[in-house]
């Protein structure tokens, strides 16, 4: 019993911040049609955020909060300057585009700031445990989990008691219904960066945290994490990247007490394979939405 | 006599494309050789390495207008599988103590050692790339960067055959530069050749408009199917041009890094193309030469109180961007380099 308890804080805890990053991946794909591959960046930006912040007397806890507000911003600046340019391109040069400023942010921090490990400093919680009844459960695991479920919560009260977050979902189900509606687009286009940067900035707090440093290409895993679940649950649908974070969350656990090592090392290959698997035999992803192949 | 003559005249002023790609490339590589510098003769062999991989992805994403995030861990196979068997079994002993007993004892001449790479790096492609073929737009993009984070990690976990994470050392320096001019200027003909054939022809129809194409019969997986393969195995024979010139590498040098720069140039050079790879490959690598270079100047003159990396990498994707916003079909517009220029048709 215990160890199933355990098992479900943990799998909650790091699928919780799956979904988050996923839900950042899906909000710009279902509006622009955008593979965000510098999703993972903004990521990096928060944890060198953590960095030079955190080296002023302030306590976490503003540092962490100005951190959100510079991936916000970061993500808010590279939607005007880069992504907004090829908004009517193709998706290929739009997604070209993300790779080029992804490769952009990473030199940019290895040559402004440094190509090796940059130890953060983290609060007390992110090393302590704690103890209940017989559990043992980390303090960060805990703040995850919780976080996390709040901000899908708020989010989702945002998305569906307000008339921006409504029209943010309408964007991403129908992007030309919705500007024929008057809805603007540079504003609902600049909401979504702004709440991606924003979940983004969230786990960045808790991926640096748990690694304790941050490197340049610290925003690769994130990325493809993401990726993956947003793919599994549907890339074209909120609840699916949602629920392909908490999937993605309870496998990764999972597999980690299931496969013996020598499997355990080929899990990514395990686990893109599954990727290809979803794209070709349910496109939909597993929740679906409204895929449909283009008509003529 | 005359006869010949009316002929030859009007053959000579048929605008024609190839030799005008051919001749400068095979002249740069000779005023690279007769000048004899070593480093530029090194940045030389590469660039036609490059080219080959340019050209490789050119002829499946410029004809099919299909992305493909895979070709560099196509690349990766075709390097590790030539040097495989390329490697005398006393590299082999020294460098790969786990390898299987039967591969150990083999060893092929080099041109064989890069046919086989280069076939294998094809299999891969013809066995993943089937089902693949069906996607496009970011569906196709993404399964295409699995397929390339799939490869990396089956070669960095199976030490048997590629020493895992390690570097990987013992091959022979077999690339020349002429080897790799070679192989460089055959790919362009290749490259050129195929977009004219009827297989190219149905690829670049499905690329315009894939349910038009469908509709007069075309069966579009196939076609991009069989372009994928050719385009792995050329591809695979850059990767084992690589690794008979380096000699030593790990994995890493078969990842992202590797990824953007060939796709920094196929884009700005103009995927729609063949003039457009080969433009945009010597235009990359005059810029990246030409960074590292004020990169190096500074950190060796200690002008500035630390190194500087990451330089070269934030001009190049800048560069990127900016031919994505301004030109987005690369520098030569999708076109073919044509002289005498074709007269009102």
């Amino acid at each position: 019993m215990n160890q199933i308890l355990q098992f479900l804080i943990n799998a909650l805890s790091l699928g919780g911040l799956y979904a988050l990053m996923a839900l950042g991946l899906a909000l710009i794909y279902g509006i622009l049609r955008l593979v965000n591959f510098a999703y993972g960046e903004l990521v990096m930006v928060g944890g060198y955020s953590l960095l030079l912040l955190g080296a002023g007397a302030w306590p976490w806890i503003i540092v962490a909060a100005l951190s959100v507000l510079m991936v916000i911003a970061t993500s808010l600046l590279l939607e005007r300057v880069a992504f907004r340019p090829v908004r009517h391109a193709s998706p290929t040069t739009m997604l070209i585009t993300s790779f080029a400023v992804s490769t952009l942010l990473q030199n940019a921090a290895i040559l402004f700031i440094s190509p090796r490990h940059k130890a953060v400093a983290t609060p007390a919680f992110f090393t302590e445990n704690m103890q209940i009844g017989e559990l043992l459960i980390s303090k960060s695991n805990l703040v995850s989990l919780v976080v996390s479920l709040a901000l899908l919560g708020l989010l989702t009260l945002f998305l569906r008691r307000t008339i921006l977050g409504n029209a943010l979902r309408a964007a991403a189900d129908d992007f030309v219904m919705t500007r024929l509606l008057g809805v603007r687009a540079n504003q609902v286009i600049a909401t979504a960066f702004a709440i991606s940067g924003g979940l983004a900035g969230v786990v960045s707090l808790f991926w640096i945290g748990r690694l304790g440093s941050v490197v340049p290409f610290v925003g690769l895993t994130p990325v493809l994490i993401a990726f993956v679940a947003a793919v599994i649950g549907g890339l074209e649908s909120l609840t699916g990247a949602v629920v392909g974070g908490y999937l993605l969350g309870f496998l990764t656990v999972g597999l980690q007490l299931l496969l013996p090592q020598v499997l355990l090392d080929y899990r990514q290959a395990f686990v893109f394979a599954i990727v290809i698997l979803v794209l070709l035999f349910r496109p939909q992803g597993l929740i679906g939405g409204n895929y449909s192949a283009e008509r003529v | 006599m005359q006869v010949a003559a009316r002929q030859f005249i009007p053959w000579l002023r048929r605008p024609t494309t190839l030799p005008w790609l051919v001749v400068p490339l095979v002249l740069l590589a000779l005023a690279v050789d007769l000048s004899g510098g070593v480093v530029l003769q090194r940045i030389v062999t590469i660039l036609f390495i490059n080219l080959s991989l340019v050209l490789g992805l050119q002829m499946f994403m410029g004809n099919s207008g299909v992305v493909s995030f895979a070709h560099i861990g196509f690349m990766g196979i075709g390097a590790y599988a030539s040097a495989l068997f390329s490697m005398s079994p006393q590299a082999k002993a020294i460098a790969l103590r786990d390898l299987y007993p039967a591969l150990a004892q083999v060893q092929l001449p080099f041109i064989l050692a890069v046919l086989v790479g280069a076939g294998i790096a094809a299999l891969v492609a013809a066995l993943v790339g089937f089902p693949l073929m069906r996607l496009s737009g970011a569906a196709s993009v993404i399964a295409t960067f699995a397929v390339l984070i799939i490869i990396h990690t089956v070669l960095v976990n199976w030490s048997q055959v590629t020493n895992g994470p390690r570097t990987l050392f013992g091959i022979e320096g077999y690339t020349t530069l002429w080897v790799s001019v070679a192989w460089g200027v055959a790919f362009v003909m290749l490259a050129y050749w195929f977009k004219g054939t009827p297989l190219g022809l149905k690829l670049r129809a499905s690329r315009e408009n894939a349910q038009a194409a469908a509709s007069i019969g075309i069966n579009i997986v196939v076609v991009r199917w069989v372009a994928f393969i050719l385009s792995a195995f050329v591809a695979g024979v850059a990767g084992a041009l690589w690794a008979h010139f380096i000699t030593s590498f790990s994995p890493l040098a078969f990842y992202l890094t590797q990824t953007f720069l060939i796709i920094t140039m196929l884009i700005i050079g103009g995927t729609g193309s063949v003039t457009g790879a080969v433009a945009g490959t010597l235009l990359v690598t005059a810029l990246f030469e030409g960074l590292r270079s004020v990169e190096n100047t500074i950190n060796l003159a200690g002008w500035l109180p630390f190194t500087v990396s990451g330089f070269t990498e934030v001009c190049l994707s800048i560069a990127l961007i900016l031919i994505l916003i301004f030109r987005p079909a690369g520098i030569t517009g999708g076109q073919e380099l044509r002289w005498p220029a074709r007269e009102g048709r």
